[in-house]
């Protein structure tokens, strides 16, 4: 297991070290001038160099890297180019609103896509299994923004139990307006992505229930549920884990779109906002931040994944 | 059995086939014919209620028929859909052919670097090139197409793989075939099933960002018709006229289902053929 453990560092150091490279070339390498922007239309070639050497573009690439790449190991993801603010500055009061949105949706999403998943395999040949399996098949086509919007139609503007978008000024310090600001978003985002975690859920357990150990276990006396619970879902469990794992990135992506439905000032929003802005800068920092996210979560989930199967503990 | 009598055979497939027979006729038809021009403001006509001044689903705020908007947004969709999935075939196919036909140390380079790939959100993807060039169908259709098919890559990897250790690719071998003949002849035809289904899901992936994209403001400017950017325009008067953010987003989720449909029909219509051949 420690040797495991330290291959699969190693390789989620690689991978970010790639990662960033890719990140960095594309940026730079692609046509599309960052100093123009800067300049203007109407800058002369002369004052566009001139920006150029002031942010250091006139250097070679690979000096710019570690410049940048020096930075972020000491945690600076990158200033703005264009009004100064830093990444890093912003990420605690940023990451204070997408932290919670994302956590909360994977919980949510859990809570209601392994019941019914397991439901919709049990009772596979039953009319509520088909339903349950049908309402896994729409809510995977359901655009997240378009669930988001629908959530606004009917719980802000119809029934008005909740804010339509926002989040309070004061953040978590007015936690009730808080949490009230977040139910819609965490349902929008729970929605789409639990959709897809039923449906593996569902396979996960059909798979299980064809096991000869499931019935090796109802002939020692357990009962149908019973032998489902005790061997049934940990077995079920590990290729619904490294869904999990896959899924984050839809994950990530899925909470910038809600945050701009809910216009929550999150990770996901400053993203779109210097995006919008072409602060490149910034933009590099960020979608390191993500891309890390990304990365170390399906770091996380390997580990995991070797904790709840002891059969894959013994293999490196 | 053809693959289209057990797509019409299977309930699934035959949902798919008119779900996505619908978005094809839509974008068809606006080619030549929409109810009026698309793009055309007439603010004393905005916000009509449908059916009212000849206009079935009403006007947007702008006074543009909403019917309109979305057969030419159909347009848009389709377009992005298919150029996305020919450029996620060609960058999974050529990224699984390196994994499994050049030397090892190469191929297994060419493996991690699809996976460091993978971790990329194609909508971050996206929001890379956006930055640099602004945004407009190519960057939509390039992010969702590279980012589709590393994924592609991936699945036809593993297939690949698969009919390379078969026996009758290591006896066309033994009989003097060339590599390219036995790509060609043997394992093309042979993950080709594979790959149909993975691009149909490719297609549903296109539409969903397509539409996230614009409404997100970094899909095709205007005057180009989109559904996001409808339902983008559409979010700030969201209490005045509900209806108008319910049409495009239906539009969006018919057509991904369709999509998703369609493949789930292909994969069992493969699965039926595989079955009978395995049999013979």
């Amino acid at each position: 297991m420690t040797l495991y453990v330290v291959r699969r560092a190693a390789l989620l150091v690689v991978s970010l070290l790639a990662a960033s490279v890719l990140i960095f070339l594309v940026l730079r390498l692609l046509p599309g001038d960052i100093a123009q922007t800067i300049g203007g239309i109407k800058a002369t070639p002369a004052q566009v160099a001139a920006v150029r050497h002031d942010l250091g573009l006139d250097r070679p690439l690979a000096a710019q890297y570690a410049d940048w790449i020096g930075g972020v190991v000491t945690g600076d993801f990158g200033r703005s180019v264009l009004d100064g603010t830093s990444v890093s500055g912003q990420l605690a009061e940023k990451f204070a609103v997408t932290g919670p949105l994302a956590v909360g949706a994977v919980v949510l999403a859990l809570a209601f896509a392994v019941p019914l998943g397991i439901v919709a395999a049990v009772r596979r040949d039953s009319r509520l299994g088909g339903a349950v399996n049908a309402l896994g098949q729409f809510g995977i086509a359901l655009p997240t923004l378009w669930v988001g919007l629908l959530l606004v139609v009917v719980f802000a503007v119809q029934l008005r139990w909740l804010p339509a978008q926002g989040f309070p000024v004061d953040g978590w310090a007015e936690r009730g307006q808080a949490l009230r600001s977040l139910v819609l978003p965490w349902l929008a985002l729970a929605l789409s992505e639990g959709a897809v975690l039923l449906r593996f859920v569902r396979s996960a357990v059909l798979e299980v229930l064809h096991q000869d150990w499931l019935r090796t276990a109802r002939a020692k006396g357990h009962t149908r549920t019973g032998a489902l619970v005790r061997h049934g879902l940990r077995n079920a469990a590990v290729p619904v884990v490294s869904v999990l794992g896959l899924q984050i990135a839809a994950l990530v992506a899925g909470a910038v779109v809600v945050e701009q439905v809910f216009v929550l000032p999150g990770v996901g929003q400053m993203l779109i906002t210097d995006v919008g802005n072409r602060d490149l800068d910034k933009v590099q920092g960020e979608i390191l931040l993500l891309t890390g996210a990304v990365l170390v979560i399906g770091f996380l989930v390997d580990l995991a994944h070797r904790l709840i199967d002891p059969r894959l503990r013994s293999a490196v | 059995m053809t693959v289209s009598r057990a797509l019409l055979k299977s309930r699934s497939g035959s949902a798919g086939l008119v779900l996505v027979g619908l978005l094809l006729l839509s974008a068809l038809v606006s080619l030549v014919w929409t109810p009026y021009d698309p793009t055309l403001a007439r603010p004393r006509d905005g916000w009509l209620l449908p059916f009212s001044g000849g206009h079935v689903l009403g006007t947007d705020r702008l006074g543009r028929d909403e019917l309109s908007q979305l057969l030419a947004g159909a347009r848009g969709t389709l377009l992005t859909a298919l150029l996305a999935a020919t450029i996620a075939a060609v960058v999974g196919l050529a990224l699984a052919l390196a994994a499994v036909l050049v030397p090892r140390w190469i191929g297994a380079a060419v493996v991690q670097l699809t996976d460091v790939l993978i971790a990329f959100p194609v909508l971050l993807i996206a929001m890379i090139l956006t930055a640099v060039y602004g945004g407009s169908t190519w960057t939509v259709v390039t992010a969702v197409g590279v980012g589709a098919g590393v994924n592609l890559a991936r699945v036809a990897r593993a297939e690949a793989g698969r009919v390379l250790n078969t026996d009758y690719v290591l006896a066309a071998h033994a009989a003097g075939s060339g590599t390219w003949r036995t790509v060609r002849k043997h394992l093309l035809p042979n993950i080709a099933p594979t790959l149909v289904v993975q691009l149909s899901l490719v297609l549903s992936v296109a539409v969903l960002a397509e539409a996230a994209l614009s409404f997100l403001g970094f899909g095709a400017p205007a005057p180009a018709v989109s559904w996001g950017r409808m339902l983008h325009e559409q979010q700030q008067y969201i209490a005045a006229r509900p209806l108008l953010v319910i049409w495009p987003g239906l539009a969006v989720a018919a057509s991904v289902l369709g999509f998703n449909l369609l493949g789930d029909g292909l994969r069992e219509a493969a699965d039926a053929r595989l079955r009978i051949r395995e049999a013979r």
